[in-house]
C-alpha cells in the first residue's frame, strides 16, 4: 500500500534516468539500425558485420578482448592471494593504490602509457640506462593490449578480491588440515569459491575491451582496428548513422547471447546442487 | 597418571600475540587413545594450544614432540592430525560426500576406497542418505557431524575438537556428547577436546587439563579434579563450591570460621593460612546447635533433584545442596565429614597470584 507507493517514489529518479539515457538512445539506435538513409526498412546495416572489413575487426576485437581478459585474470589472482596474506592496513594501502588511477580520466591514463611506451619514452629511457636494447612497442597491437589490460585490470581484480576475501580463514585452514598444500588450497577451495567474482570480472572486462577504440587509436596508432573504431568512424567521420547503429546492434546481440552463458554459469554455481 | 604410551608432548611452549603472552612455558603430555579435555574460561589459551598441536600456529619457543619426533616446524597439512573446527568450516561449494572425500582425494586414494570410507564415516555419524546434500541445507548439528566425518575418514592419530558442540542447543549437545564418546571408543584414536563447559569436560574425558591465563592449573581424571582441586581457581571453576580462607592448626586439624574441624590432610605446617574447599553436596545440615557451625537460611531454590540453599554463618555465606528443604529464616547448623574437607595452599608466587579469585 503506502510503502509500495513510497517504493515507486524512490525509484522514480532511476526510472527517469533509464528512460532518458538508456531506453531512448536505444530506441533511436534501433530505429536507425533497421532503416536506410531514405527511411526504408532494411537489414543491411545489421548484417554489415558479416562483410570482410567489419568481420575482421570483429574477430580482432574478440582476440584482443580474450587476451586482455586472460591477462587480467592471470594478474589478478596472484595479486589477490598476496593481499590476502597481508594484514589489514597494508592490504587497504594496496587496494587504494590500485583504485587511485581509476579516479583519473581514462584518456589521461592512456596518454601516460603513450609516454611510457613511445620509442623515446620512459621505458626505453630506463632500458638505455641499464644498457639494454630499446623496445619498439608504441603503435603496435601489443601496446593496445597493454593499455586495455591496464585500463580494465581493477574491474577484474576487485570482484575477485571481494569474493576471495569473503572466504573465511577457517575454510582454508580446514583444507590445509585435510592435507592440501598451498596449491591444493587454491585450486580446490579458493578458486571455485571465487568463481562468482571471476565471472562478474569477465563480464566487466571482456565486453568493454572489444570496443575500447580510444586505446586502439592512441596506443595502437590506428593500425589496430577494433570493432569499436569502425563504429566510431561510421558515426563521427562518415556520418553513417544507419551503418554505425546497425553494427552496434549486432554487437549488442552478440553480447546478449554470450553473456548469459557466463553469468548464468556463475548463478548456477551458487545453488544448483541444493536439495 | 596413565599407563598408555605418550603420544604428544608440548615442551616449554610459549606463545604471545603482540604484547600479550597467551601461553607461558606450557608443558603438556598427552597419551595414546586418551580423551583429553582442555578446560578453562574463554581467552585462557585453549584454542591457541590446539592450533599449536594442529600446526596452524608456531610457538615462539618450546617444542612439539609427536611420537618422539620434533614436529614443531612441520606444517598442518603434513601432520597426522585432523581438526573439527568450532564453526564447522565445511566447504560450501561441495556436497556432503565431496566434503568427506576431500582429504582422501588429496592423498589420491582409489575410487572404491573413497566410496567405502564415505559410507563408513557417514554411517558412524548417522548421516546415511545425506551424500548429495549441500552443507547450507543442513542443520547445525548435521553440519557438525559432517565435519567430524570429514576429519575421521583420514584415520588421523589424533582428532582435535575446538568447542565442537558450542553452537548446539542443550539437548543436541548432550546427545552428541554420548555420540563422541562412542565414536572415540569405536575408532580407538586420541581425542583432544576444548571446552569452557566444566560439565562437558567431566562427562566425557579420561583426563582433564584445567587452564587459566596461559597456565595449566591442574591435570588429572575428572574425579580427581572434582574431588581434590589443587587451588581456589580449579575449585571455583569446577562446579559450585564453598571456598573459605582458614588456618591449618596442625596435621588433620583446621580452623574454619573460628571452629576447629577434623580433616585428613597433612603436611601444611602448623598455624598456616590455607584455603578450604567444601562441595555444597558434602555439607550435612542439622537442627540448630546440633552441628558445628550455626547459621540462618537466607535463600532456597528448587533445582529439580535437590534444593540449593544459602546459609549465613557470621559473615560467610555457604552454598548447600540438600534433598530436604529448610525454610528461609530458620536456624540450622552445619557439619562436614573430615574427608569432605579439601585443603589447598594459598597462591604465593606471582604466577599463581594472577589466578586468585575474588571469593
Ligand atoms: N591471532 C591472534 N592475534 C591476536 N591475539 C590472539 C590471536 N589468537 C588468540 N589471541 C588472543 O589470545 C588469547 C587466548 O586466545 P584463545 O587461545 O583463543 O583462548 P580460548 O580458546 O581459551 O578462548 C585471547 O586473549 C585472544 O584474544
Ligand atoms: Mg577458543
Amino acid at each position: 500500500m503506502t510503502s509500495e507507493k513510497k517504493g515507486w517514489g524512490l525509484s522514480f529518479p532511476f526510472i527517469l534516468w533509464s528512460v532518458g539515457f538508456t531506453l531512448i538512445p536505444l530506441a533511436v539506435i534501433t530505429r536507425y539500425a533497421f532503416t536506410d538513409p531514405d527511411g526504408g526498412l532494411t537489414l543491411d546495416n545489421v548484417l554489415a558485420m558479416g562483410n570482410r572489413i567489419n568481420g575482421q575487426a570483429f574477430l580482432v576485437s574478440l582476440l584482443v578482448a580474450f587476451i586482455c581478459t586472460l591477462l587480467c585474470v592471470l594478474l589478478a589472482y596472484p595479486m589477490v592471494m598476496a593481499i590476502r596474506r597481508l594484514n589489514l592496513s597494508s592490504s587497504a594501502f594496496i587496494l587504494i593504490f590500485l583504485i587511485l588511477p581509476m579516479w583519473m580520466n581514462f584518456i589521461l591514463r592512456i596518454l601516460a602509457w603513450q609516454m611510457i611506451l613511445s620509442d623515446n619514452g620512459i621505458l626505453n629511457h630506463f632500458l638505455t640506462i641499464l644498457g639494454l636494447p630499446k623496445v619498439f612497442i608504441a603503435n603496435t597491437w601489443l601496446a593496445v593490449i597493454i593499455g586495455v589490460t591496464y585500463d580494465y585490470f581493477p574491474y577484474m581484480m576487485l570482484p575477485i578480491y571481494t569474493a576471495v576475501s569473503a572466504i573465511e580463514k577457517d575454510i582454508t585452514e580446514a583444507a590445509r588440515d585435510l592435507g592440501a598444500g598451498t596449491l591444493g588450497v587454491f585450486t580446490r577451495v579458493i578458486f571455485p569459491l571465487s568463481l562468482p567474482g571471476l565471472f562478474s570480472g569477465i563480464t566487466m572486462v571482456f565486453v568493454p575491451s572489444m570496443t575500447s577504440f580510444a586505446v586502439a587509436d592512441i596506443l595502437g596508432g590506428g593500425k589496430t582496428q577494433l570493432i569499436g573504431n569502425i563504429i566510431e568512424q561510421e558515426f563521427m567521420r562518415s556520418s553513417e548513422m544507419n551503418l554505425g547503429s546497425g553494427l552496434s546492434i549486432s554487437l549488442m546481440i552478440f553480447m546478449l547471447i554470450t553473456l548469459p552463458v557466463t553469468v548464468g554459469r556463475s548463478g548456477k554455481e551458487e545453488g544448483s546442487r541444493d536439495i | 597418571m596413565s599407563d598408555r604410551p605418550v603420544l604428544i608432548h608440548l615442551e616449554h611452549v610459549s606463545k604471545s600475540f603482540g604484547n600479550s603472552l597467551v601461553l607461558d612455558d606450557l608443558d603438556l603430555t598427552i597419551c595414546k587413545n586418551e580423551f583429553v579435555t582442555l578446560l578453562g574460561p574463554s581467552g585462557c589459551g585453549k584454542t591457541t594450544t590446539l592450533r599449536i598441536i594442529g600446526g596452524f600456529e608456531r610457538p615462539d619457543s618450546g617444542r612439539v614432540i609427536f611420537q618422539g619426533e620434533d614436529i614443531t616446524g612441520v606444517p598442518a597439512n603434513k601432520r597426522p592430525i585432523n581438526t573439527v573446527f568450532q564453526k564447522y568450516a565445511l566447504f560450501p561449494h561441495m556436497t556432503v560426500e565431496e566434503n568427506v572425500a576431500f582429504g582422501l582425494r588429496i592423498r589420491k586414494k582409489s575410487r572404491e576406497y573413497i566410496r567405502e570410507k564415505i559410507d563408513y564415516a557417514l554411517k558412524l555419524v548417522n548421516l546415511e542418505g545425506f551424500e548429495k546434500r549441500m552443507p547450507k541445507s543442513l542443520s547445525g548439528g548435521q553440519q557438525q557431524r559432517v565435519a567430524i566425518a570429514r576429519a575421521i575418514v583420514n584415520e588421523p592419530e589424533v582428532l582435535l575438537l575446538d568447542e565442537p558442540l558450542g553452537a548446539l542447543d542443550l539437548k543436541l549437545r548432550q546427545e552428541m556428547q554420548y555420540e563422541l564418546i562412542r565414536m572415540k571408543n569405536e575408532l580407538g584414536i586420541t581425542f583432544i577436546y576444548v571446552t569452557h563447559d566444566q560439565e562437558e569436560a567431566l562427562t566425557m574425558s579420561d583426563n582433564v587439563v584445567v587452564m587459566n591465563q596461559g597456565y595449566i592449573q591442574q591435570e588429572g581424571s575428572p574425579q580427581k579434579i572434582y574431588d581434590e582441586p589443587e587451588n581456589a581457581f580449579v575449585a571455583d571453576f569446577i562446579g559450585d563450591s564453598n571456598i573459605i580462607r582458614s588456618t591449618m592448626v596442625r596435621d588433620r586439624l583446621v580452623n574454619i570460621l573460628g571452629i576447629e574441624f577434623e580433616c585428613v590432610d597433612t603436611g601444611f605446617g602448623e598455624n598456616r593460612p590455607v584455603d578450604v574447599v567444601i562441595r555444597p553436596e558434602d555439607i550435612v545440615l542439622a537442627p540448630e546447635r546440633e552441628g558445628a557451625l550455626n547459621g540462618e537460611v537466607t535463600d532456597v531454590i528448587f533445582k529439580g533433584v535437590h534444593y540449593e540453599m544459602c546459609i549465613m554463618t557470621g559473615d560467610f555465606e555457604w552454598i548447600v545442596h540438600s534433598t530436604r528443604r529448610s525454610e528461609p529464616g530458620s536456624g540450622v547448623s552445619i557439619s562436614v565429614d573430615p574427608f569432605d574437607i579439601q585443603i589447598m595452599n594459598i597462591p604465593e608466587s606471582e604466577d599463581e597470584e594472577a589466578v586468585k579469585l575474588d571469593i
